[in-house]
């Protein structure tokens, strides 16, 4: 790094196989550092969950893939997020553009207060889109699994679905601008048993055609909808005092839950975390 | 395990226990109903004065409301009849002028404060400064109109004029258009700005497009209230709109306003122009609180 930076077309070629690379990802809130020395190969086509217990950073570097961390004031990244070749935090990036590739769904359903329809083709006509709406508009609702259940009502506000339903609609609005990655920041915790299937059942359908990362404090869950899994633990500093998040292990689903190679994991898996 | 379960009999209670029933000559009772009743009577004090003056001014001055009232010039000293027709226009003209100034800086302001700038130095400023001025007496917005544009004669060489009226009112809706788009938007959920941004919308849209939208109703409710009381000034435009017993003669001569008709002809010595006063009051007052009750409206409207 002390010769000049190479432009970040140059970083290395996008692999086929990965989507997203985190390079010793580093997090700070204003002065207290979040989480530390995250290295990550997120797969392309695939379901990555983030599992760990609460303050370990998982949301943060979640928020970190597509840069919504910049709308929280103080916080700063080191290290490198390289998606398509490039460095997602270099300079000459734009955020706006990062964030049509890389969508998000959140935790609390956030549809907009406008129709259900609208709710879809706003981000479509944002970005840009020149097809016919009607027929965007339905394919994703299909494809967030909700058709059958606003077909009827398009032109209800978003409001008057259930939360689960609310959730599979924000789920929509973000596919409906077709981003190559989906993050997805405990998208069932607000939600129930059933529309919890619902969701995973529609995940299973949707990494066929885009890769999904998603934080879950459920490992049920993880288990049931991921191929990759990235275990965060909080450790204490060793420069001082305070604790900070570092991502103990990352591997496939069945070698985190079955066969770890970290202790910390063995135990957070099986229940016996500390 | 045996421990818990067993009782001890021989431990005294701490609390001393007495009949459920309602005890109302208890001291903590008596002191219950004594309070409840004193902030009964100041509630009734309170809203004393909106009753009496409403009244007062109804029986004093809507004696007098006709078309004539509405439609007509005041009479000349000495004479009979006429009505309160320029001033009413001249009313509505300066705070028009003033809400074209007050709202968009107001609302863009109040932008700034919440979505630009939420906690730095220069917003804190801002704030504090928007609190400050909506304290400045408002004669002294008026004398400091009066000597920024009618004394130095800014506007085309006139100097008292409807336009630096307008000027000086919107001085004084600044701050309330201000403060409330800064709390209106500060009260739409962070969530749905995430959603809007987390699609690709950038700032800009998700401004104009969410978050405005959003706080729309507290921010109409907060620019009709400032409107409602720019509207009632008087101070301010007797050192800048002036008064005139004409109609009005466009944007930049001397205009009639009601507030000012009636602090000019309460005084007079003649019956005719303290009955158009009363009068005036009366139709300003009712113009007031029918903007209060369009607030309120519009404030049930986003509920709904």
């Amino acid at each position: 790094m002390t010769t000049s930076m190479p432009s970040p077309s140059q970083i290395h070629a996008a692999s086929p196989e990965f989507c997203m690379e985190l390079e010793n990802v580093g997090i700070s809130y204003g002065g207290s550092e979040a989480v530390r020395g995250v290295y990550m190969q997120i797969p392309r086509g695939k379901v990555t969950a983030f599992i760990g217990p609460s303050g370990c950073g998982k949301s943060t570097v979640l928020r970190a893939l597509n840069r919504m961390n910049d709308l929280i004031e103080g916080c700063t990244l080191k290290g490198r997020v390289i998606f398509d070749g490039q460095d997602l935090y270099a300079p000459q990036v734009d955020p706006v553009e990062v964030r049509r590739r890389i969508g998000m769904v959140f935790q609390k359903p956030n549809p907009f207060p406008k129709s259900i329809y609208e709710n879809i083709a706003f981000g479509a006509r944002i970005n840009g889109y020149r097809g016919d709406m009607d027929e965007l508009v339905e394919r994703s609702l299909r494809k967030a699994a909700i058709w059958d259940e606003t077909k009827d009502k398009l032109k209800e506000s978003g409001y008057a679905l259930s939360g689960g339903q609310q959730q599979r609609l924000c789920i929509a609005r973000a596919i409906a601008i077709e981003p190559e990655v989906i993050l997805m920041d405990e998208p069932c915790s607000a939600l129930d048993p059933i529309s919890t299937l619902k969701i995973e059942e529609m995940m299973h359908e949707l990494k066929k055609s885009y890769t999904i990362v998603i934080v879950t404090h459920n490992m049920q869950q993880a288990v049931r909808v991921s191929d990759m899994t990235g275990f965060f633990n909080v450790t204490p500093k060793a420069d001082g005092d305070g604790k900070v998040g570092c991502l103990e292990e990352f591997a496939a689903t069945e070698t985190i839950f079955n066969a770890p190679t970290q202790q910390a994991t063995q135990d957070y898996v099986s229940g016996r975390f500390g | 395990m045996t421990s818990t379960t067993s009782p001890l009999p021989t431990q005294k209670p701490s609390f001393s226990r007495s009949s459920l029933r309602l005890n109302s000559s208890l001291g903590r009772n008596r002191w219950n109903q004594f309070f409840t009743v004193v902030a009964a009577v100041f509630a009734v004090l309170a809203v004393l004065p909106l009753v009496l003056v409403l009244g007062y001014v109804l029986v004093k001055g809507g004696t007098l409301l006709s078309i004539r009232l509405l439609t007509e010039l005041p009479p000349p000293p000495g004479l009979e009849g006429g009505g309160i027709g320029n001033a009413i226009i001249g009313t509505i003209v300066v705070t028009l002028v003033a809400s074209l100034i007050a709202i968009p800086v107001g609302v863009g302001g109040g932008i700034y404060l919440a979505e630009y700038s939420r906690s730095g130095w220069f917003a804190q400023f801002v704030r504090f400064g928007t609190n400050v001025l909506s304290g400045v007496p408002s004669i002294i917005c008026g004398v400091f109109i009066y000597g920024l544009i009618v004394s130095t004669r800014l506007f085309f060489g006139q100097s008292y004029s409807a336009m630096a009226g307008g000027v000086a009112l919107s001085v004084l809706m600044l701050p309330t258009v201000i403060k409330t788009t800064d709390e209106a938007l500060k009260l739409v959920p962070q969530e749905l700005r995430w959603g809007a941004i987390g699609i690709g919308a950038s700032r800009f849209v998700t401004i104009t497009r969410i978050t405005l939208p959003a706080a729309f109703t507290p921010i109409a409710t907060g620019v009709v209230l400032g409107i409602a009381r720019a509207a009632g000034e008087t101070a301010p435009l007797i050192f800048t709109a002036l008064f005139s017993p004409f109609w009005a003669e466009g944007l930049f001569n001397p205009i009639a306003t009601m507030s000012v008709l009636i602090f000019n002809f309460a005084i007079m010595p003649y019956e005719a122009q303290i009955a158009l006063a009363w009068a005036a009051s009366f139709v300003l007052v009712v113009m007031i609180l029918a903007a209060n009750l369009f607030a309120r409206w519009l404030g049930r409207f986003a509920r709904a």
